[in-house]
């Protein structure tokens, strides 16, 4: 996918450039028209009330008080320090555990074999559907988000990692070993770097699948979180803090994931450079 | 390579291997059975959820109204998603103005829009397929966004020339066009429409096979919250078959043109 993109874009720099500015500008506008439809709507019109949807006002001061004093249990800065704590924990467990586990699976048809039925069993079952079993087990914890994370995200990881390595092209494996490769050569310079893109596309999709986890199993019940101060401004009605809890969790999402793909960038780059 | 043990015996000594371990320790009492009740203990559970009424209905009954919520939100998700990604992947103005809003909706996790659901429609039915329709949408959108951008430029010019009209063009040349990539978003959204509303049944909708967990859950009783996974997990993979079919016929027909 790399070249046709590089190789694009020198030919139809010309038509490329004023089409991002406008698209730009295009996008900026929206954004802005919708603000001022939402100011309009709720403070100036009152055509939306206030136990609907929040003024900008009323979202401003409630960022102030979760910010300052604090709401649900924490300020803001710690539920999501909590929330991404969990996050990547649960993440990074299902990662270690999943990659390995879905690369022999690709890499040895026994093992496949072994797993597979196992896993088309628990397969089917959506992670969030594990949450209340997680708290009979673990209560209401951290152990018992880390735990449902893990088996959300575990999943991706799996199949990815799977998919990735039985495509990996067979003739530069057969090339690797005419030429008299180890085994442990193959793995790391065929394999590995060829079932890298697929493998990127598991964690970003295991991310993905996280996020919503979390935020789910801390809205069944939680100490701290971005989950649990969601829970709390719709148990007190209060508008403006749930609309400033769901644009925190948007926020550190898109952080956790624009920090996966930096790292797939420089992975990937380094495995051009080899 | 010579296999001197056939592959199937690997996955019937694990199926084996797997029941018989979760059988063992329970029998053995190495696990309470308030933490991990036994096979046979969970398909007695099963039985008897089936003949009598737990938390207000029958077991398929819980399962039918979830799968009709389902429905619901599944199909409003689509015939918004889908009309609109055709049009965004036709008119570039509509592109780019949806995009960045669409960019930021699809970072907030499908259950953070619980509240404002149950605000808005209700912990009734309503509020439910919003719950549906936010987990669904976006795959929806991207799919025939993607499938509308890939359809040959030169047979939307050619019924330009013979005068077809732009909801003629959307019907019978994109819609067409884009097929075999919608329906493989509405498998994609249709997994996480069912287990959005999973969540929404744990958090605040008070009926259907969610809201049967958490009873199961404050009663302690495991066994019903693992039949109710299992039926979930059942009907998630019902859903999945249909589609898939759907995706072959769907396939077949657009390959064989």
């Amino acid at each position: 996918m790399m070249p046709t993109v590089a190789g694009a874009v020198p030919a139809k720099r010309n038509a490329w450039r004023p089409r991002v500015r406008r698209s730009v500008v295009t996008g900026v506008a929206t954004i802005v028209a919708l603000l001022v439809a939402w100011w309009l709507s709720t403070s100036v019109l009152g055509l939306v009330g206030p136990a609907r949807f929040p003024s900008p006002e009323a979202f401003v001061a409630a960022l102030q008080r979760i910010w300052t004093q604090g709401y649900a249990g924490g300020t803001l800065i710690e539920h999501v320090v909590q929330s991404v704590r969990l996050v990547f924990v649960g993440f990074l467990t299902a990662v270690a555990v999943g990659v390995p586990l879905g690369f022999l699976m690709g890499y040895d048809r026994r093992i496949e074999a072994f797993v597979n039925p196992v896993f088309l069993v628990l397969r089917p079952i959506p992670p969030l559907a594990w949450i209340p079993l997680a708290i009979v087990w673990f209560s209401l914890g951290d152990a018992s988000k880390v735990f449902v994370i893990f088996v959300s995200a575990f999943v991706p990881s799996v199949i990815n990692t799977y998919t990735g390595v039985r495509n990996v092209r067979k003739h530069l494996i057969e090339a690797a070993l005419v030429h008299g490769a180890s085994r442990g050569r193959v793995i790391r310079e065929v394999y590995l770097p060829d079932a890298s893109p697929m493998i990127f596309t598991g964690l970003r999709l295991s991310l993905q699948a996280s996020w919503t986890t979390l935020v789910a199993a801390e809205l069944v019940g939680a100490f701290l979180g971005l989950g649990r101060a969601l829970q709390t401004a719709y148990r007190d009605v209060n508008t403006p803090m749930i609309l400033v809890a769901m644009v925190a969790i948007a926020i550190s999402g898109a952080l956790t994931t624009i920090l996966l793909a930096r790292l797939e960038k420089r992975v990937i780059r380094w495995r051009a450079e080899a | 390579m010579t296999r001197a043990v056939p592959l199937w015996l690997y996955s019937l000594s694990s199926l084996v291997l797997f029941f018989g371990v979760w059988q063992g320790v329970t029998v053995l009492g190495l696990v309470s059975p308030f933490v991990l009740p036994s096979p046979v203990t969970v398909a007695e559970r099963a039985i008897a959820m089936m003949q009598r009424p737990f938390a207000g209905a029958l077991l398929w009954e819980h399962a039918f109204s979830s799968f009709l919520r389902f429905l619901g939100g599944f199909g409003l998700a689509a015939a918004i998603g889908v009309p609109l990604g055709l049009m965004m992947g036709r008119f570039r103005l509509l592109d780019e103005m949806v995009t960045p809003v669409f960019e930021a909706y699809r970072y907030v996790a499908p259950l953070a829009w619980v509240p404002f659901a149950a605000l808005w429609f209700g912990t009734g039915v309503g509020g439910a397929i919003m719950v549906i329709f936010t987990g669904a949408f976006a795959p929806c959108l991207i799919n025939a966004y993607r499938g509308a951008r890939l359809v040959d430029k030169h047979l939307i010019e050619a019924a330009q020339t013979h005068g077809a009209s732009e909801f003629r063009i959307a019907t019978e040349v994109l819609l067409p066009g884009a097929l075999p990539s919608i329906v493989a978003g509405l498998r994609v959204s249709a997994g996480l429409g069912w287990q959005s509303l999973i969540g929404a049944e744990l958090i605040v909708v008070s009926s259907g096979i969610g809201y049967v967990m958490i009873q199961g859950q404050s009663n302690l009783s495991p066994q019903t919250v693992i039949t109710a996974m299992l039926v979930i997990g059942l009907i998630g993979l019902l859903i999945d078959v249909g589609l898939r079919g759907v995706e072959t016929a769907v396939r077949r027909k657009w390959e064989g043109q």
